[in-house]
């Protein structure tokens, strides 16, 4: 049906570049033009820098730091130490995760790579060597990298937390069991699965070790904090994945009032869960600007970076599954041993220390399960963030991933088929999971049975057969393996009820303010590292109010303009801010209506919405498009309407979502060398409603590059004196597009029924999912030979450790 | 601190004079003093490439250049590739290809990317790989710069041809 | 990543360069294409209070082929290297080599001189030239000499080379026969796990002569004679490989980092030695 203009519905729907479509982004102009704004691109007039010297030692005590000679040096203004912030009560400053931190060395150090001092100075390279001219006297005390070997330990490591009666106070989960424990953290029913698991037909049993990796983003962290003493406001740019939340911390732990702190996120070059934290060079830069007047800048290095600045994983699991003889899947027990460093700094909601590992049933109908998660104090570097995932939920992903192939290995079936028979079935959606999660929507089955026919499954295992055959008759000396992954997220943190960082919910938000001439800006309390919100939110308004997604801007990231929110990380901006957006949408929407109405003369009613306009119902041929409506709310008086078009929206979300999805990677091993090709990656993704293809694709792609890193290398490695022995990127393994596949990407959509435009979220599905997919493949090249599990990274030597002892190499 | 020299260099087609000590990084002459913020620091061990310019015909990593080393080069930015009013074809095609997504690696990747296909004007897939295999990417799992890349190539080579 | 200050000296003839180095002794370094020192030098393991940049220094570029024996001077890069046809038709091991070094913005920085007068025992070129048995012309305050590549390797980063000289040109024969530059590493940029160059000159059937280096398996490259002699008059079989191998495990001693432990390393080694002779005698 064509319009008076001559233009038909759906070129209406088209041009407004909604929902759905492939909208270019709106941001690449710049990046492509090399005119992003990063933190590092930032100016100030009489800025200075800041840089730290940082600790050669993994524990040590401090004797003494001797400043002279920096402070002696030409350009250098000031040098901070623990001394200098302990009057303001800002040596130490509290973690995400309840326990505190020092933000310089106060007496000791717990890591390698601690912050001791911090020097700042004129330019970057006098800072550099007055850090060279600081004389620290350590003395050294025994380091303890395991945590197993922590938990017997007689050193302390924290004596902070120790009464002075030698009695352990309760930490922020409750008590602890030993001077180097930080909590225990139980869900499901202990007794129960025992039970189940003691009598039952199957039991498999593993224990296996997530490693300890980082997300290592391009761009490092940094900051410019810039105090202005006349107008006593503080201005901070940095590299924050939060702004609200990082202006509240700032705010609580500097005593300036939260009205005169103005956080600003730039552009960000990649996150991944690296830039959710607090970390002492902020706190440093904040103190440092207060004290000098002026703009002070810091931003880390490579090294600090993967050295100091959070990791990831770090997780060593023991999981028991059990089954009828059928392969139901009947109970499954979880311990997790969880190595968090030198203080629990993890990224996770306030009532879940272990995040959301409860995820651990994964996307199996398992009636009865228990999850024990143990955290632990070591000589490492404190984070324990969630990289490219919800709150631990690549490693829940991985252990339950893991857990049904030891499974299909116990019972000599099809892993593929185990999956199948276990599946949570559509028609039992919401479900409640025996770990208390209620996943909101999910097609399982419809999914795995595409995946499967999109690779020809039964064509690889007949493949995969005949390698067998040829390798155990010397005609090769590859071997192939054929590795699946179904995996359910659990993102979109979350509920207000049960979710919470420091106090404050993890609801987000967004308001629009629509313009007369019908175009639009809208702000967020996310921000996009990458991620593309200022053409994915656009699109989403687009759909929602009827104005071009082109005309309408999208801003982020400074706390002065967005209303609150709580960030980008855990994939939660569509399933949270992306909800806020339509429903903020949606009273702008409901507000036009009566406007629409009364430029029509009609009832509120007797309008409807479509595209792009208002239309009385009966007579489309009567309407008022978004534009004219916007203009009439500008310059009209309407009875009982005040003027203007604006909404807010602060979204609580009543559950989280749950995406899931299906990959399938081929890969060959050369036995000999442990090199690995990766032949094929089919990845079929259900993130619900999807708002932009190219980019969901582009997202895929991305994850699924970041968990082939993990699983085949990327790790956060010490020797035994707590050295970092991977701070560079020669040994950090981040591939390059030589080491990386082409991927095959597909999709079913099963949209959430709690959200309003039925979103997911995506980002880091194939991260999650990924992992277990890559490392199950090369579990599964071996399993011909009696392997059950092999521990990543599986790297060059692992795998030929792996293949020796087989007895692959003759 | 060392003396410091004077260093001429042309950036983008334009003349630069300046004192600086001969330790400065390269990289950081480009960002700090001449205010062109397009290359970015990533490692700082010449493994990441999101410094890359184009120094006297080469791609190089700024990050491992002394200013004192470029004393009288000529450099390239991704600055100098394209403007507003005319992108270079590698930056239209990452927009239209959805080549790149935080944008840091970006400046690095396109203006390596120019130099690749000054040599070779119609690489395969590997060889595009293999030739980009000095710029790290965290975001895109490099598929769809790839893709990029060919296409600009393709574009190239149709332009050059109607040309003729 | 910073690094502490230096005097810049940037001289147009190696005199200027050798009164430098005589002046500050081992306070003073020459840079090539400063990609392994200036890492250093930012991670503040190299301390180089006088630093010579050789870029503006006559006579050391160039590639040629003449009478039988190609010469390189110090200066050219790995990515001159790659494009010199002459070079690919007289020596193709050298391209091959080249092509597996670092990533193509290093290789357009990374010159043969540096390669192989820095001592790293990771770099490639080293064993190359052992393989090559490359001769390495140094300059220093008494005139040239010359010294073997085979003699030039004491220990990590120690070499012939004293304090005062600079190397300004490797030369070699034109190499006979089948070749072979076969490298495993972790991904690009990486240094090799461990690598092998490998020349085999076939006669009527036999191994008539077989030159045989492997790098980054001990403090210096490896150059095994007793593996090549291990492959002379035999017709390269699995065995006669396998005695090869056997013998250059003899003369190997590498050292566990992040790329694996010792065993694995030798494991690595005699795989890829056995790659690389199957495929040198393949192209003999």
């Amino acid at each position: 049906m064509k319009d008076d203009a001559g233009v038909t519905r759906e070129q209406r729907v088209e041009a407004l570049g909604g929902m759905g479509c492939k909208r270019k982004r709106v941001e690449d102009a710049r990046f492509t033009q090399g005119k992003g704004n990063y933190v590092d691109d930032i100016k100030m007039p009489g800025m200075l820098f800041g840089d730290f010297v940082r600790s050669p030692y993994a524990h040590a005590r401090i004797k003494s730091i001797d400043t002279s000679a920096a402070l002696a040096l030409d350009g250098v203004v000031a040098v901070l130490t623990a001394d200098d912030l302990r009057p303001l009560g800002l040596h130490w400053m509290p973690t995400l995760a309840g326990d505190k931190q020092m933000v310089l060395a106060d007496g000791k150090v717990l890591f390698q790579g601690q912050e001791v001092a911090y020097v700042v100075a004129k330019d970057r390279y006098i800072a550099a060597d007055a850090v060279e001219l600081i004389d620290v006297d350590y003395e050294e005390l025994p380091v303890i990298v395991d945590p197993f070997e922590s938990m017997k330990s007689d050193t302390v490591l924290r004596e902070d937390l120790v009464a002075e009666d030698g009695s352990l106070p309760d930490g922020a989960h409750g008590p602890r069991k030993h001077h180097n424990h930080i909590f225990t953290w139980e869900v499901g029913e202990k007794e129960a699965t025992s039970q189940v698991i003691d009598s039952a037909q199957v039991v498999a049993e593993e224990t296996m070790y997530y490693h300890r990796t980082h997300p290592c983003p391009l761009e490092t962290c940094g900051c410019v904090a810039s105090m202005d003493k006349v107008n006593g406001k503080l201005t901070l740019y940095g590299t924050f994945q939060a702004p609200h939340a990082i202006r509240t911390v700032v705010s609580l732990i500097s005593g300036i009032e939260e009205h005169n702190i103005r956080v600003i996120s730039p552009d960000i070059g990649g996150g991944f869960g690296n830039k959710v934290g607090a970390y002492p060079g902020y706190v440093c830069s904040v103190v440092a600007s207060i004290v000098t007047g002026v703009p002070v800048k810091w931003v880390e290095d490579r090294m600090e970076n993967l050295m100091t600045t959070a990791f990831a994983r770090d997780y060593w699991m023991k999981g028991k599954i059990s089954a009828t003889p059928e392969g139901k899947i009947t109970g499954l027990w979880c311990e997790v041993t969880a190595d968090h460093g030198g203080f629990d700094a993890c990224a996770d909601p306030t009532k879940f220390p272990a995040g959301f590992m409860n995820i651990c049933t994964g996307s199996y109908d398992i009636p009865t399960a228990y999850l024990a998660v143990d955290g632990v104090y070591t000589n490492k570097a404190p984070g324990g963030v969630s990289y490219r995932c919800s709150f631990r939920v690549t490693e829940a992903v991985y252990f339950i991933e893991r857990m049904i192939e030891v499974l299909a290995i116990e019972m000599n079936m099809d892993a593929a088929e185990l999956r199948r028979i276990n599946f949570i079935k559509k028609e039992q959606f919401p479900y409640q999971s025996a770990l208390g999660w209620e996943y909101d929507s999910g097609d399982y089955h419809t999914a795995w049975d595409k995946a499967l026919k999109a690779v020809d499954y039964e064509g690889l295992r007949t493949e995969q057969a005949q390698r067998v055959e040829d390798f155990k008759t010397g005609k090769t000396r590859k071997l192939m393996g054929v590795g699946l992954s179904f995996f359910t997220e659990i993102v979109g943190a979350g509920p207000v009820k049960n979710c919470d960082i420091l106090g404050l919910g993890m609801f987000d938000s967004c308001e629009i303010r629509i313009h007369p001439t019908g175009s639009a800006i809208a702000r967020l309390g996310t921000i996009s590292q990458g991620q593309g919100h200022a053409t994915t939110f656009a699109q989403i308004l687009a759909s929602e109010i009827g104005l071009p997604a082109d005309s309408i801007t999208i801003e982020e990231g400074d706390t002065d303009t967005a209303p609150y929110g709580l960030g980008t990380y855990g994939s939660r901006s569509t399933p949270v801010a992306g909800a806020a957006t339509a429903m903020a949408g949606r009273k702008i929407r409901a507000k036009a209506q009566m406007i629409a109405a009364y430029l029509l003369e009609v009832h509120d009613d007797d309008v409807e919405f479509d595209v792009d306009r208002f239309v009385v119902k009966g007579a489309p041929e009567k309407f008022k498009t978004m534009k004219e409506i916007a203009f009439a709310a500008y310059n009209q008086a309407i009875p009982g309407i005040e003027p203007g078009l604006e909404a807010v929206s602060y979204y609580d979300p009543p559950n989280m979502t749950y995406p899931f999805g299906a990959y399938i990677c081929v890969m060959d091993i050369d036995v000999d060398t442990g090199e690995v090709d990766i032949r094929r990656f089919y990845a079929l993704d259900d993130c619900g409603t999807r708002i932009n293809p190219m980019i969901i694709e582009g997202q895929v792609h991305g994850g699924l590059t970041e968990a082939l890193a993990v699983a085949l290398g990327q790790e956060i490695a010490y020797d035994d004196m707590g050295n970092v022995k991977t701070g560079t990127l020669m040994d950090f393994f981040l591939p390059t597009a030589w080491e990386v596949p082409n991927y095959e990407t597909d999709h079913t959509v099963t949209p959430s029924p709690h959200h309003p435009i039925g979103a997911k979220g995506v980002g880091e599905s194939p991260h999650v999912g990924g992992v277990p997919c890559f490392s199950n493949a090369v579990n599964d090249a071996f399993r011909a030979f009696g392997l059950r599990h092999t521990h990543m990274p599986h790297d060059h030597w692992r795998i030929w450790k792996t293949a020796n002892k087989l007895g692959l190499h003759g | 601190m060392s003396k410091k020299m004077h260093i001429q260099l042309t950036v983008n087609g334009e003349a630069q004079e300046f004192l600086a000590e001969p330790r400065e990084l390269l990289i950081h002459t480009l960002r700090e003093r001449l205010n062109i913020t397009g290359p970015h620091i990533g490692c700082e061990t010449s493994h990441c490439g999101a410094c890359t310019v184009t120094l006297n015909g080469k791609s190089v990593k700024s990050c491992t250049v002394f200013v004192a080393q470029a004393d009288g080069a000529e450099i390239t930015t991704i600055e100098g590739l394209g403007n507003p009013d005319k992108l270079h074809v590698l930056q239209e095609a990452f927009k239209e290809h959805h080549g790149l997504q935080c944008g840091f690696c970006t400046p690095g990747m396109i203006t390596r990317a120019s130099k690749l296909l000054e040599e070779n004007p119609s690489p395969t897939e590997e060889e595009v790989r293999f030739g980009m295999a000095g710029n790290i990417c965290r975001c895109t799992g490099y598929q769809n710069i790839v893709k990029s890349i060919l296409a600009a190539a393709a574009e190239m080579s149709a332009s050059k041809e109607a040309a003729e | 990543m910073i690094p502490a200050a230096f005097e810049y000296y940037r001289p147009k003839d190696m005199e200027g360069v050798l009164a430098v180095l005589t002046e500050h002794g081992d306070d003073a370094r020459v840079l090539a294409g400063g990609h392994s020192l200036i890492p250093m030098m930012k991670l503040r393991m190299a301390e180089v209070p006088h630093l010579i940049d050789l870029q503006d220094v006559a006579g050391l570029g160039g590639i040629s082929v003449s009478d039988g024996t190609v010469r390189l001077g110090a200066m050219v890069t790995q990515s001159d290297i790659i494009a010199d046809a002459v070079l690919a038709d007289a020596a193709p091991i050298m391209r091959e080599a080249s092509l597996q070094i670092a990533d193509p913005q290093v290789r357009y920085m990374g010159t043969v001189g540096g390669n192989v007068a820095n001592g790293d025992p990771g770099n490639d070129m080293p064993g190359l030239m052992q393989c090559l048995d490359a001769t390495f012309t140094l300059i220093g305050p008494d005139g040239e000499r010359e010294v073997a590549a085979r003699d030039f390797y004491e220990s990590a980063y120690m070499t012939a080379r004293e304090d005062d000289e600079v190397l300004t040109a490797v030369s070699f024969k034109v190499p006979e026969g089948g070749y072979a530059y076969q490298k495993q590493k972790r991904k690009i940029g990486d240094y090799a796990t461990a690598a092998a160059a490998v020349q085999i000159v076939k006669e009527g059937g036999t191994c008539a002569r077989a030159s045989i280096a492997m790098t980054n398996l001990s403090d210096t490259p490896v150059y095994s004679e007793a593996a090549g002699a291990a492959l002379v008059g035999t017709s390269v079989t699995d065995s006669d490989i396998d005695a090869a191998v056997q013998a250059m495990l003899g003369d190997i001693d590498p050292a566990e980092d992040n790329r694996g432990p010792v065993e694995f390393k030798r494991h690595a080694a005699a795989v890829i030695l056995r790659r690389a002779i199957a495929r040198a005698w393949s192209r003999a």
